[in-house]
């Protein structure tokens, strides 16, 4: 006897329930049940189960049990997986190349190539020489104690999902600051996007690619990363002061005009800062990718877990942090360097 | 001196709200501003107002903060939609026009100077004066010389290449004016242009508008809360109250003839002596009598009991490009400094 067996009788749908059957698997619970054996029906208040879909499946077996929310979930994402995979298969493909060209490029230069050019490039972004000796002392230290080409790996994918979330975060972010609909709508996915666990994109890109694409890992990286340039563009745009929109509308500027050379200048400081946070999230997401044969130093940090090599794993954790930091310092500095060529208000 | 009608607003409203037209009909119907926030919650920001601006004048509207002033000297340029009326600009009501030739007319025929002075911060001054030529589409070499003149003529020259915010608030706001002075648009719009600047700067500013005007002729628009100021500048003067106009004329009119007892109040606690003028409360019908000097019918009320010397008998001609155009009694000037009671108080 089930709890709830007096709801179904009462409301006379006993003929519904038991017509349908309870053929399924027994589950765990039931089990259990079984083998205790005994007063299942005696108990008292206190006892009484909150009527979830196991115990209205006791008293009901028409009723589907939890299991079957999640295989049904599960074998829906299975039938669709196909045609979905024939749309973003292709779409995806690009990001595959780019991947994989960029980490081999970064690998396969000689170092004393790669270094100058990213010292070259870190004056370019920072414009400060005391930058740019930090970077080169980082570098250093990493290619010294033998970590340089897991650190140009990690770098790589960086570099290209950094550059694809600005691609598509700056104009997504415009696009909900001049709309307040497109705002609503978004939000709420971005929010989703960023409180979800980052182990949880992983699952449904596992059954969308194989695990040795470089995509795989790319898509959860940008998924995971484009939110704060998205947040940030829309916010820096909505921001700008509008009396200084309004005299563009009044000296007869078109929207573009506005827009580029307004509105965008003015947010540009935030926008930049999305941009710094775009990239340290996609640091983050590089060590949880390693998960799906994402290469770089995170495979050396899962190592250090799987194996219990508590050197291995300590000493490429701290080369994440310093890569951190030099990420950090020069997108900081090219801020900084933003900011000053405008105004304090 | 009846100059050419430039803008005209007629029979204007604006009402805030979510639905705007079905509140208008029941402000048509007579409905007052509270009984609309009452009833439908929608907000009556101005109520049929008629004001025709005329070539080359100063007209300046005056009202207290929520009178709704600034958001009538949107409406010149269609910053903000009326919800009824008509805006007519030489003749022809902007509100039909399309979005491609409102701009044009923003570009070409209107400019703008804002309170909070609304330069672009990372431009510099230079480029910033050069705005409006920029927004037409002008290269830079083009406007340089342009925007490098007008700066000259509002005292900033040289100061080209800073930013504004190095500048201070009395220099950002010349830069505000260079930039609508470089656009070349006959008409400006100035949204209490100065009311940010601090006294003695705002004085300046005054007189440096003044000095401009009487060269360049343009047809200003000026929104002030300050009625020092309104009267300073303005050859036709609107006052603005709750929305709806009180009373319009020339300054001089309206401070001797206050239309109610709201007016009667704004306009009595102003140094009369200084703002009245000759002309103003002269007789022009023949007065007999010894004539004990000329003056200028622009005289101030101040400096003619100076020339009296604080004596209460002579009389004055007062002169008008060198022709007498009437006489001046000390005791009429006494009387003219009492404010006056409303003729038909509200």
């Amino acid at each position: 006897m089930a709890t709830y067996d007096g709801v179904f009788d009462t409301l006379g749908l006993r003929a519904w329930c038991d017509a349908s059957g309870n053929d399924g698997p027994m589950s765990m619970a039931d089990l259990m049940a079984r083998t205790g054996g005994d007063d299942a029906g005696a108990g008292s208040l206190r006892d009484l189960p909150f009527p979830s879909l196991d115990a209205l499946h006791e008293a009901c077996g028409a009723i589907p049990q939890s299991r079957d929310l999640t295989l049904g979930l599960e074998q829906g994402f299975l039938a669709i997986r196909d045609g979905l995979r024939i749309v973003i298969d292709p779409l995806t493909q690009p990001l595959s190349w780019m991947l994989s060209d960029m980490i081999w490029v970064m690998t396969s230069t000689p170092w004393w190539i790669v270094i100058p050019a990213l010292l070259l490039l870190a004056f370019f972004v920072a414009r400060s020489w005391k930058v740019v000796g930090f970077v080169a002392a980082t570098l250093g230290l990493l290619a010294f104690i033998d970590h340089f080409e897991p650190a140009m790996e990690t770098l790589a994918i960086i570099f290209v999902c950094a550059f694809i979330c600005v691609l598509f975060g700056v104009p997504i972010g415009i696009a909900m600051s001049r709309s307040d609909r497109m705002q609503r709508i978004g939000i709420p996915i971005l929010d989703m996007l960023q409180t979800l666990p980052p182990f949880v994109y992983l699952i449904p890109l596992i059954f969308l690619f194989s695990v040795t694409e470089p995509k795989l890992y790319g898509i959860a990286i940008i998924l995971y990363a484009i939110v704060p340039v998205i947040r940030l563009t829309d916010l820096g745009i909505r921001l700008v002061d509008q009396s200084v929109v309004e005299a563009a509308d009044a000296f007869g500027m078109t929207s573009r005009q506005k827009l580029f050379g307004v509105q965008i200048p003015l947010a540009l400081p935030n926008i930049m800062a999305g941009v710094n946070q775009t990239i340290m999230m996609s640091l983050a997401m590089v060590v949880i990718a390693s998960l799906v044969s994402a290469p770089g130093l995170g495979v050396l940090v899962l190592r250090g877990i799987r194996n219990l090599e508590l050197g291995v794993g300590l000493v490429a954790g701290l080369g994440i942090v310093m890569i951190a930091i030099l990420l950090d310092r020069v997108t900081k500095a090219a801020l900084a360097r933003v900011d000053a060529s405008q105004s304090s208000r | 001196m009846t100059n050419q009608v430039k803008v005209s607003i007629r029979h204007l409203y604006k009402i805030f709200g979510d639905d705007p037209v079905t509140a208008m009909e029941a402000v048509g119907e007579g409905m007052s501003k509270a009984d609309l926030l009452e009833t439908h919650n929608h907000v009556l920001g101005l109520r049929d107002i008629n004001v025709d601006i005329r070539e080359t004048e100063i007209t300046v509207i005056m009202g207290l903060s929520g009178s709704g002033k600034s958001t009538l000297i949107r409406h010149f340029n269609r910053l903000i939609e009326p919800t009824a009326g008509e805006v007519l600009v030489d003749g022809e009501n902007i509100l039909e026009w399309d979005e491609a030739r409102l701009r044009q007319m923003r570009r070409e025929t209107m400019s703008m100077v804002f309170q909070k002075f609304a330069l672009l911060p990372h431009r510099t001054v230079l480029d910033n004066a050069g705005l409006a030529l920029a927004t037409r589409g002008r290269k830079r070499k083009d406007y340089e010389a342009e925007a490098e003149r007008w700066l000259e003529r509002v005292g900033l020259g040289g100061l080209g290449g800073q930013f504004p915010h190095q500048l201070s608030g009395g220099m950002q706001q010349r830069v505000g004016i260079a930039r609508a002075l470089t656009s070349n648009a006959p008409i400006m719009l100035m949204d209490e242009a100065f009311s940010a600047l601090d006294p003695l700067i705002r004085t300046d500013m005054q007189d440096l508008l003044i000095e401009l005007q009487g060269e360049l002729r343009k047809t200003i628009v000026f929104i002030t809360h300050d009625l020092d100021e309104a009267l300073k500048l303005a050859d036709h003067l609107v006052i603005l109250n709750d929305g709806a106009v009180v009373q319009q004329g020339e300054p001089q009119h309206i401070l001797l003839n206050p239309a109610d007892a709201y007016i009667a109040d704004f306009v009595a606690d102003i140094y009369r002596a200084r703002v009245l003028r000759a002309r103003s409360v002269m007789r022009t019908e023949p007065v007999d009598g010894e004539i004990a000097g000329e003056i200028d019918h622009n005289d101030n009320l101040e400096s003619v009991i100076e020339k009296a010397e604080g004596s209460l008998s002579p009389r004055f001609r007062v002169m008008r490009d060198g022709k007498p155009v009437g006489t001046l009694l000390m005791p009429d000037i006494m009387r003219a400094l009492v404010p006056r009671k409303a003729e038909h108080a509200a």
